[in-house]
């Protein structure tokens, strides 16, 4: 199965690497910055994703690894001059340390406790850079300077790189994650989240699948941390609320947990929505104390909606859809099943073409 | 044979979908840029000579937080601009050309800051960027703003470092900055209050941080007894006050917003603290901050009166006091409110942002007929009239820093009312305070600046 499907994967991310860097070209470089937006949204939700759909636990600190890969990078790139995938690298490295300390904590604890503990963490981790001025720039943050590599010429725009480094990040992102997905790795977490005693007696490490899971995670928050660093130029604990975490979760859920073509849906809304109702709301000239609301009001609207018409999010929707105009086709899979025996192989690889394909946007 | 069949045609209609999502989320701003960079050929003199700039309008953007924890008060600064510009227009506009200003939500969060200033310079092609409000939030897109060239006009903030214009060549400041609001304020502690404890409340970062040194160049450090701080983020300050509180200060001198200023007073009050309250321009609007004090402690189930609560705290202010009706600036944004934005209270920060929108036409009238973003650049470094300012502006080539004066106010009855006269000085340590003995400007009859 891995045999003929990695090469399939490696495939459909060439294609949407084509598209991606195609759609940057031919749009504007505003539209450029929200293709990086995405692609840092998206590279943070693939992995908290995984941990809640996939080994069912919740995290809603997600948005304190971010902070940590931003501050790691900067601080590298600022102090020791280091070239961003070397910075990338490290801050992947170092928030996944710091997930493997969470994880082991968090493997102890359960539903609500867990959600309780990781909001601490959100809460409370950006605030240690109220504590040391000095190193972290206190509330006015750090700034990042990255540029275009000169090879590109003067006039390459900034945004469109940026895009293309946060896309290519995000890609490769994905790529593993949908790889752990299929692996036995994924089938472990699918198995703990399911019923641990059974997967306990089957011979899975209970609490090693879940730290593991942790670690996947916050490895792909320190990423897009790191991403963000360079995409806005600035880190801050302004960026790295307990709204941030938040909101990486609500756009797992819209996107439909435990789906990576979901992380890139729910990704899309929660980037693209608030711009474009602003845009609408400024353009129909209401007043700014009713404009300025109506993104907020629109984004829960939009929650709702989703949950009420696609409780599995809208993955699962469109795959009811899809469903609905193809008949039922082969064995079609929500995320919540089990595993799908290896004597129907072509069910995973339909999966992985479909997470994968989405990703173009 | 079948499968990958449909496998392929699934595949096809997801990119399509996709594909066309991201072409319809463009087509808003295609035409939008379609339009701005008309031909211009049609009325002989007006030509689109910069980016944000056609025969017929000026498009301006700003940065603003209109919902968070700095709306209450700012978010009126832009709606006054605004309505100030919507006077201007009426009336002619700037050389026939009408002033369009697109100021969109931050929520005073950096990272949005980022994100709506790319908005408004990448696809919105805005001439400048006028009237950015925030230190934390500005300092985020001070670097992108330079680097793209495009003019960072009379930002909102009064960080010392706008003034920069060898880093920042496109960035000017306009209101009073915090370092010679610190001095003059701490000169008037130290005449004023000569033996008694003296603790500072402060907001932890560069707009307090730059009160706090302009503070402390005038006040002796043995008179200081505590220096409390707080984040913008974190509404607890009972332990800062219980600090001020312990401290034994007669005197808390608060470099603070408007919400953070009421949260000072409120919990002062729990705590049977009632030390005199000396507080900076920016926090301390009385209209705001008596609105904030009754809708605070409503929230706590407790009923104050605003008005008896402002009494008799000492600020400064660069702009004639709002509630100075004898004042021809106050008689000519009065009735531009009454025509444009009604519905605002008439307090200092209405008062701010016609103020800003003056200074910006101004710069505007002097930048030429058909401007480019150099020329307003050039234009403002040549110096411009204070205007509504009650001292001249700073601005030269090598001096990118607004305001230079301000006098002492005292809040009587919810009205600041000037004590003393104004006083100039300038950034350094050593920098004298001096009475500034030039007379102020008068508004002029129409209302709109001359060329």
């Amino acid at each position: 199965m891995t045999m003929r499907s990695l090469p399939r994967r490696l495939g459909v991310a060439v294609v949407v690497a084509v598209i991606v860097a195609f759609l940057s070209i031919k749009l504007n470089t505003f539209r450029d910055y929200q293709i990086a937006e995405i692609a840092v949204e998206v590279t943070a939700v693939a992995g908290l994703t995984m941990l809640t759909g996939l080994s069912g636990q919740i995290s809603l600190g997600n948005g304190a690894f971010m902070a940590i890969g931003g501050y790691t990078t900067a601080l590298l790139l600022i102090h020791l001059s280091w070239p961003f995938v070397a910075a990338l690298v490290l801050a992947g490295a170092v928030t996944a340390v710091a997930g493997a300390v969470v994880g082991v904590a968090a493997a102890r604890l359960r539903g609500p406790y867990l959600a309780g503990a990781t909001l601490l963490l959100g809460v409370a981790l950006p605030s240690v850079a109220y504590a040391w001025p000095g190193i972290f720039g206190g509330d006015q943050g750090l700034n990042v300077a990255f540029t275009t590599p000169g090879f590109l010429g003067a006039t390459f725009p900034l945004t469109r790189w940026q895009a293309w480094v946060s896309s290519l990040v995000a890609l490769i992102t994905l790529l593993l994650l949908a790889n752990l997905y299929h692996s036995r790795i994924g089938r472990s977490w699918r198995a703990v989240r399911d019923d641990e005693v059974a997967a306990a007696l089957d011979g899975v490490n209970v609490a090693a699948a879940r730290i593991l899971a942790f670690v996947v995670s916050a490895t792909c928050a320190g990423l897009a941390g790191a991403l963000l660093a360079i995409v806005t130029g600035l880190v801050a604990p302004g960026a790295f609320t307990i709204t941030l975490s938040i909101a990486l979760l609500t756009a797992a859920v819209i996107g439909g947990l435990g789906s990576l073509a979901g992380a890139v849906w729910g990704s899309l809304v929660i980037v693209l929505v608030p711009t474009y109702v602003t845009d609408v709301a400024t353009s129909h000239g209401l007043s700014s104390s009713v404009g300025s609301n109506i993104p907020v009001a629109a984004y829960g609207a939009v929650l709702i909606l989703v949950m009420l018409v696609f409780p599995q999010g809208i993955q699962g929707g469109l795959r009811r859809l899809l469903t609905l105009f193809t008949g039922p086709g082969p064995k079609t899979r929500t995320w919540h099943t089990a595993p799908t025996p290896p004597e129907t192989p072509s069910a995973d690889q339909a999966q992985a073409s479909h997470h994968e394909k989405e990703g173009t946007s | 044979m079948k499968r990958p069949n449909r496998l392929r045609w699934q595949a096809a209609a997801i990119v399509t979908v996709a594909a066309l999502a991201v072409a319809a989320c463009s087509s808003s701003s295609s035409s939008s840029s379609s339009s701005s960079p008309s031909s211009g050929s049609s009325s002989a003199a007006l030509t689109a000579s910069a980016p944000g700039i056609t025969s017929t309008t000026i498009t301006i953007g700003s940065h603003q937080p209109l919902t968070g924890p700095a709306a209450p008060g700012y978010d009126e600064i832009a709606p006054a601009s605004a309505a100030y510009f919507a006077y201007v227009n009426a009336h002619g506009g700037v050389y026939g050309r009408k002033i369009v200003y697109k100021y969109l939500n931050d929520a005073y969060d950096p990272t949005t800051t980022a994100s709506v200033v790319r908005q408004l310079v990448l696809q919105d092609n805005v001439y400048a960027i006028f009237n950015g409000l925030g230190t934390p939030t500005h300092l985020a897109v001070v670097q992108f703003l330079n680097s793209e060239k495009v003019p960072d006009v009379f930002v909102a903030s009064g960080c010392e470092c706008w003034n920069d214009p060898t880093t920042y060549p496109e960035t000017f400041g306009w209101q009073l900055d915090y370092v010679r609001e610190g001095k003059i304020l701490g000169q008037y502690v130290k005449q004023h209050f000569a033996g008694k404890k003296v603790a500072y409340f402060y907001q932890d970062d560069e707009f307090g941080m730059d009160g706090v040194k302009g503070l402390d160049d005038e006040i002796p450090a043995s008179m200081v007894v505590s220096k409390q701080s707080y984040v913008d983020t974190n509404v607890n300050v009972a332990p800062q006050v219980a600090a001020l509180r312990a401290s034994g200060a007669q005197v808390v001198i608060s470099f603070s917003i408007p919400a953070f200023t009421a949260l000072l007073k409120l919990n002062s009050l729990k705590l049977g603290f009632s030390p005199q309250l000396v507080v900076s321009n920016v926090g301390s609007d009385p209209i705001t901050l008596s609105g904030l004090l009754e809708s605070f402690a409503k929230q706590g189930g407790a009923t104050v009166n605003g008005n008896a609560l402002t009494n008799g705290i000492i600020t400064d202010d660069y702009l004639p006091s709002a509630g100075d009706t004898s004042n021809s600036w106050v008689a000519l944004f009065t009735k531009v409110r009454n025509e444009y934005d009604a519905k605002a209270p008439l307090d200092g920060n209405m008062f701010y942002g016609m103020a800003a929108a003056y200074t910006f036409v101004q710069a505007m009238l002097k930048a030429g007929r058909n401007p480019t973003r150099a020329d307003l650049v050039s234009a403002v470094e040549g110096g411009l009239p204070q205007g509504p300012m009650i001292s001249p502006f700073a601005y030269s080539s090598s001096d990118h820093a607004g305001a230079t004066g301000a006098f002492i106010g005292v809040i009587k009855n919810g009205v600041e009312v000037q004590q003393g006269p104004i006083l100039t000085t300038d950034t350094s340590a050593s920098g004298a305070i001096t009475t500034y003995t030039g007379s102020e400007q008068q508004a002029p009859a129409s209302g709109i600046p001359s060329p």
